[in-house]
């Protein structure tokens, strides 16, 4: 066989070996993307045989929409929390878990246990520990001589409550990304400071915080992508209360289309919701990106 | 590092130990609600380990929810998902590791764009694709739009490029076909790779929420996240029973997590880390 038949010969082989993926995305990604946008301009309660166009209307009456626009606003609240929570407590973490020490096997084995468990499951257990009455939390706190708040009835802490838990769940999974990042930072660089008289912080803020800053955009990417899109914990946990406290984008998006079946108004909250995670993740990269040049 | 003073030691334990209690009292909490008596579970002083321990929340969960359904639909949607995925992956990610040709990194790009779009913004028309074709409420409708990753065959396509191009050529001067060299040559090398990718897969399937949530209607097709929710939505929540629940459905992934943790870590390194 000649080169350029070997090279024909891949080509017809490797997309006959793509074709039922190209068809896979085609149907389950191409397809609902394109019929998402079409919906988003329709009403449509999927009773009526055909979708009613109804153009920007859909769009316009969610700038309209305060139970939107605020659940919107807690969305973002959520995502602020938890992304300023994972960076400092998984950085903490993964600093701990980069000792040398014993038993540090054990104790990474620990930390990670939580994000192989389902949101499910952590939700329903938080739930049952932030119990006013009978929870381990306010137990704990009579355990102390003090009166513990409602929690997750409290519409002032019923964020926060969801915030802890959230972090709780993650905190693993970004500190074994961050100890990755710090394993992969080269030793020579710390002896080279110490030989100059650099202290635990000089090094930590000299060395380990500017050369970890593709991993830190990794895991605030990440995180922010994941929080946007919170919904089992919210579920499970709140039902989008108290009064409407804890309702974030996605929850919004579920009830509309599947509690009072307003498909074109729940495509158009998709769309708004892939929008916002579009332009945020744009951001991040230019902000961090213009860090990572110096 | 050998020279750090034996004051330091101790607070890191200190630290340490003090998360370590954080990351695991949940789960205590958990497993002791499930074998108190509603006696003890609704008592207002700390209980942390049963006075009269009782698997009566176990043996209620058992006979009077569908929790053995639930598992078992829960085991065929994550078994069947996983062995797609990992099948679909090696092959997709076969051509994007190791053959030339025009389009293939454009097609690549495309295929990791999809991760970037929110699973909310697919689901209704997903969703209404699924009645079109009579899935609603069906295993196929729960496994069959989650049989390929974008996940899946990128890790794959990571691994396949590690491999020497001297391992395929052998097969090929033999005459061996492409087919043949994937299978037979390249696949047998690819064994860690297929079991990080099965693992993480079946973890997932197992842990997944909201497709289920929207495919499933009736309560003999709840996997066994959709039935521990819809026992917190039940009038008065028997949290003896609902933790017994919980702990039966954290059980399998707690014991695969612990028995192939290696392969959890090194999916984690590969997925964050090696664009």
């Amino acid at each position: 066989m000649g080169g350029r038949q070997i090279l024909r010969e891949e080509a017809r082989f490797g997309w006959l070996s793509l074709s039922p993926a190209l068809g896979f995305f085609g149907l389950f990604v191409g397809f609902p993307i394109v019929y998402a946008f079409y919906l988003s301009f329709h009403e449509w309660n999927m009773m009526s045989p055909e979708p009613t166009w109804v153009g920007l209307d859909n769009y316009a009456a969610l700038l309209r929409d305060e139970t939107f626009i605020r659940s919107l606003v807690q969305t973002a609240v959520f995502t602020v929390g938890i992304t300023g929570c994972l960076v400092v407590f998984s950085l903490a973490t993964a600093l701990l878990l980069d000792q040398k020490l014993k038993q540090i096997r054990l104790y990474r084995t620990i930390y990670y246990l939580p994000a192989v468990t389902s949101v499910v499951a952590v939700g329903i257990v938080w739930l049952w520990i932030f119990d006013p009455q009978y929870g381990l939390l306010n137990q704990v706190l009579r355990g102390l001589g003090v009166a513990g708040p409602r929690w997750l009835a409290d519409t002032r802490l019923a964020l926060g409550c969801l915030v802890v838990t959230a972090a709780w769940r993650n905190v693993g999974y970004f500190a074994t990304i961050f100890l990755a990042g710090l394993q992969g930072i080269d030793t020579m660089y710390y002896e080279a400071a110490r030989i100059d008289g650099a202290g635990a912080w000089g090094c930590f803020r000299r060395i380990t915080w500017p050369l970890l800053r593709p991993t830190t955009l990794f895991v605030v990417v990440m995180s922010v992508i994941l929080s946007f899109q919170v919904f089992a914990l919210v579920y499970v946990m709140t039902g989008g209360g108290p009064d409407g406290a804890t309702s974030v984008v996605v929850f919004y998006l579920y009830q509309q289309a599947f509690t009072y079946f307003r498909m074109g108004y729940a495509a158009a909250i998709g769309y708004v919701l892939f929008g916002a995670i579009f332009v945020l993740t744009l951001l991040q990269f230019r902000f961090f990106g213009r860090h990572l040049e110096v | 590092m050998s020279r750090r003073p034996a004051g330091l030691t101790l607070l890191l334990h200190a630290l340490l130990a003090g998360g370590a209690v954080l990351m695991l009292a949940p789960y205590v909490w958990m497993v002791s609600s499930s074998f108190k008596p509603s006696a003890e579970i609704y008592s207002a002083t700390i209980q942390l380990i049963p006075r009269h321990p009782i698997v009566d929340n176990y043996r209620t969960a058992v006979h009077r929810e569908p929790v053995v359904r639930a598992i078992l639909n829960s085991l065929v949607v994550a078994s069947a998902e996983t062995l797609a995925v990992v099948v679909t992956s090696v092959f997709t990610a076969y051509p994007f590791a190791r053959l030339r040709f025009r389009g293939r990194d454009a097609v690549f790009l495309m295929v990791l764009g999809t991760m970037m779009i929110p699973a909310q913004v697919t689901m209704i028309p997903t969703f209404i694709l699924m009645r079109w074709l009579g899935w609603i409420d069906t295993y196929q409708g729960l496994i069959v739009p989650r049989i390929m990753t974008p996940l899946g065959i990128f890790l794959m396509r990571q691994f396949l490029l590690t491999l020497p191009r001297e391992l395929e050529e052998a097969a090929r001067i033999d005459g061996c076909g492409r087919l043949r060299t994937l299978v037979q040559v390249l696949v047998p090398h690819l064994g860690p790779a297929m079991a990080t990718l099965a693992i993480f897969t079946f973890t997932a399937s197992w842990n997944e929420f909201f497709w289920p949530l929207i495919v499933v209607q009736s309560s003999e097709m709840r996997t066994i996240q959709l039935l521990i929710a819809a026992l917190k939505q039940a009038e008065a929540v028997e949290w003896g029973v609902v933790m017994a629940v919980v702990t039966l459905s954290v059980f399998p992934t707690v014991v695969i997590y612990l028995a192939l943790q290696r392969y959890f870590v090194k999916g984690i390194v590969m997925s964050g880390l090696r664009g």
